[in-house]
């Protein structure tokens, strides 16, 4: 440390004595001439050589955080030392909202959590609900159950590749997964009504029959994704600067996940091949050939092959469950949980068939109380509590449903993998560069909706 | 069974109001009298059952209490729910896993198993431990250690609240697997609201960081021993813990005659 005396010789300012940084002045011909030195730039260097830290935040308004998530890095250079998560940006009251609600009402709250894959919301919520009423759905609603999941998955990969791209400065692979995503929309659109928060998928059942033309549409898209999905690997697989980002980056093996809780992608690109379709299977997943694609490098890289493998096998199981799905029932056949009406499409959106009107208005008074108590008042639900666990694009999506016998659930509690695998961030940057965070981020694919719920 | 269950329904009236006495007219009266008291100093009444009491008790046909039934069923008395114990065999796996923790603990030269479990269920192909929060990290250990058991991996840790008038009405619920073996297992740690502290599982399952904070910060569970329990939803200055079913909520003011639409909780309900 160099004392401020030392200086303060060679000025001529008045108040030179009280400011050991002030400037220099001479007075010549043309007025006083100040020569700013480098101030206090050489102590500060100093300084900054030792240990000091730099705190800086990441968010939560931040387009490379993928969503609301703040990060705050403790960085020292641009190596960060200290990461931390800062979530709940959008925290919305979802689980608390569905015990104010009917079990069929809490599938369109549910459907908003994980707003990139709405179906597995719902599906996992379903199924749930379905373990505590003690009911199977038919085997249609099963397929279509599958087939939509299947779908949804494939967008939701293709926006955790446009979004890792763009967050990484591909900006092509941006443009180009939310294309083909497009296209998925369209689909979903088609099939349910909605291009997201569906709510089409119901405990009992789907809400109604695939539209006329589905299989020609289906076929269609999946024509049109096997013409495209090469073009993921020509653009980013071989590309030298998205490899150099990612290989390496995010390293988080095998027993980091376990600990930490991680599924999905990220573990299966550790080396295990855990994916809840083939190990725990549901909806008749068991009845599909499908492979679960694996990597050990356990980094960003393997994780972003894995996804695109992913979406080639979703495309597999969609064609399979084409072929699987028979004439039949979508709903269960008890009055009792079954939604009373048969919905169509109608001039001013979908609502209730006109067959259904005539009968419950003009026809049945029974049919009309009975439309009108199931509607509004729900199903009672025999108590206890049921966890039934999914694989979601994400990873293991669980819906925790409590019952007390009433028509409303007591607890709703959604175990998403997007707040799980958050918790695996700092494990996986600390110790890298700020790129490298984005990166790892990026390949974790978190959905603050489904994190926050 | 059922006279036993009744118990907890009287209980939140005994420091209340008063005016509700042995036959309240309705269960409303119960249920909001209670919310004022279930902070206070109060006696904490265990329940004369091993295990917990999972739900409310129902009167009259609908569940309407704010305008009576006129089903002519308002004499109906449902009790509360409460899990049934399993009887042995369970069943399936759940045998083997009952037995390995049985030798697991005692190996040890803890508490046996008895004693760490309060009661075992099995419902709807899934198993529940009612777990003694004396024992849970060490149950959890032995359950994730032994290699007859490896429960390596813990799904999330959860609460949920079984509403006032129940007695322990603060549930942990903690969701394991075993992927070695493809078991889930559901350890379930019944609070007092008075006392709502329970052990953090995080020294064993890293992972339950972020769960527990979520349940300290929707249920106000205390986890003693997590490393830094914060808020994580909500913002950092909140009050309260909005999963508790005691937590106020909001009505919705209508511009129309001074109406208002009551919150969701007070609203007419046919639960």
């Amino acid at each position: 440390m160099t004392g401020p005396g030392n200086t303060t010789e060679t000025r001529t300012d008045p108040y030179a004595a009280s400011d050991p940084y002030a400037a220099t002045s001479r007075e010549t011909t043309e007025g006083t001439v100040y020569t700013v030195t480098g101030g206090d730039w050489d102590e500060m260097v100093d300084q900054t050589a030792g240990d000091e830290r730099i705190v800086i935040n990441m968010g939560p308004q931040h387009p490379s955080t993928h969503g609301v998530l703040r990060l705050v890095l403790e960085l020292s250079g641009e190596t960060v030392t200290d990461a931390r998560l800062v979530i709940g940006y959008l925290h919305t009251g979802i689980e608390k909202n569905c015990e104010y609600r009917t079990w069929t009402q809490g599938v369109t709250f549910v459907t908003r959590m994980d707003y990139l894959a709405p179906l597995f919301n719902e599906a996992a919520f379903c199924l749930s609900t379905e373990r505590l009423l003690g009911i199977d759905v038919p085997d249609r609603a099963a397929t279509i159950r599958v087939l939509l999941m299947e779908i949804n998955r494939i967008g939701s990969h293709l926006v955790a590749l446009a979004t890792g791209g763009m967050e990484l400065g591909a900006l092509t692979g941006m443009t180009n997964g939310f294309r083909e995503r497009e296209e998925v929309l369209h689909l979903l659109e088609f099939l349910t009504g909605l291009r997201m928060n569906h709510a089409f998928i119901r405990p009992g059942g789907v809400v109604q029959d695939l539209p006329t033309g589905h299989e020609e549409r289906i076929r269609a898209f999946v024509k049109v994704m096997r013409e495209r999905m090469p073009g993921f690997h020509k653009l980013l697989t071989g590309n030298r600067i998205w490899r150099q980002r990612l290989q390496g980056v995010g390293y988080l093996p095998l027993d980091g996940c376990l600990a930490l809780g991680v599924t999905g992608p990220i573990l299966r690109s550790a080396g295990l091949a855990w994916d809840l379709r083939q190990v725990d299977p549901y909806l008749g997943y068991e009845h599909y050939d499908f492979e679960v694609p694996t990597d050990t490098a356990a980094d960003s890289f393997a994780r972003y092959v894995l996804r695109v493998e992913e979406m080639n096998q979703s495309l597999r199981i969609i064609e399979q469950a084409l072929e699987r799905l028979e004439p039949g029932p979508v709903m269960v056949e008890d009055a009792k949980i079954a939604w009373p009406a048969r919905l169509s499409i109608g001039a001013d959106g979908m609502g209730n068939s006109l067959e259904h009107v005539r009968k419950i208005m003009g026809q049945s008074m029974e049919s009309l109380i009975h439309h009108f108590k199931l509607v509004t008042e729900g199903f009672k639900v025999p108590p206890g509590q049921a966890y039934v666990p999914i694989e979601s694009p994400r990873g293991e999506l669980g819906a925790h449903l409590v019952s007390d016998g009433g028509t409303r659930p007591l607890r709703v509690h959604v175990r998403d993998p997007s707040f799980v695998n958050l918790q695996a961030a700092p494990a996986m940057s600390e110790g890298g560069m700020v790129s490298d965070v984005i990166a790892a981020l990026a390949s974790l694919d978190p959905v603050m909706g489904g994190c926050d719920r | 069974m059922s006279g036993e269950d009744e118990k907890p329904r009287t209980t939140p009236e005994t420091p209340g109001t008063g005016a509700g006495g042995a036959s309240g007219p309705t269960g409303a009266s119960n249920v909001s009298s209670a919310g004022a008291v279930a902070f206070g100093p109060q006696e904490i009444r265990r329940p004369d059952v091993s295990g917990a009491v999972a739900g409310r008790a129902r009167e009259g046909m609908f569940g309407v209490t704010d305008s009576g039934d006129t089903s002519g069923f308002s004499g109906l008395r449902l009790p509360a729910y409460s899990p049934p114990p399993a009887e042995r065999p369970y069943g399936g796996w759940f045998d083997e896993v009952a037995d390995e923790t049985t030798a697991a603990l005692a190996d040890d030269g803890g508490a046996d198993f008895a004693t760490c479990v309060q009661q075992v269920t099995v419902d709807r192909g899934e198993m529940t431990w009612y777990v003694d929060r004396e024992h849970l990290v060490r149950l959890a250990r032995t359950l994730r250690d032994d290699p007859a058991l490896r429960f390596e991996f813990c799904s999330g840790v959860s609460g949920v609240d079984y509403g006032d008038g129940v007695p322990q009405q603060l549930h942990v619920v903690v969701h394991l697997l075993s992927m070695t073996y493809r078991r889930r297992l559901r350890l379930e740690v019944a609070l007092d609201v008075a006392d709502a502290h329970c052990p953090s599982l995080v020294e064993v399952y890293p992972t339950a960081d972020w769960h527990e904070r979520e349940t300290w910060d929707m249920f106000g569970i205390v986890f003693d021993g997590h490393p830094s329990l914060t808020r994580i939803l909500m913002p950092d200055d909140w009050n309260g813990h909005p999963q508790r079913k005691s937590y106020p909520l909001g009505g919705i003011p209508v511009e129309y005659h001074d109406a208002e639409i009551p919150p969701p909780d007070q609203r007419r309900a046919y639960t």
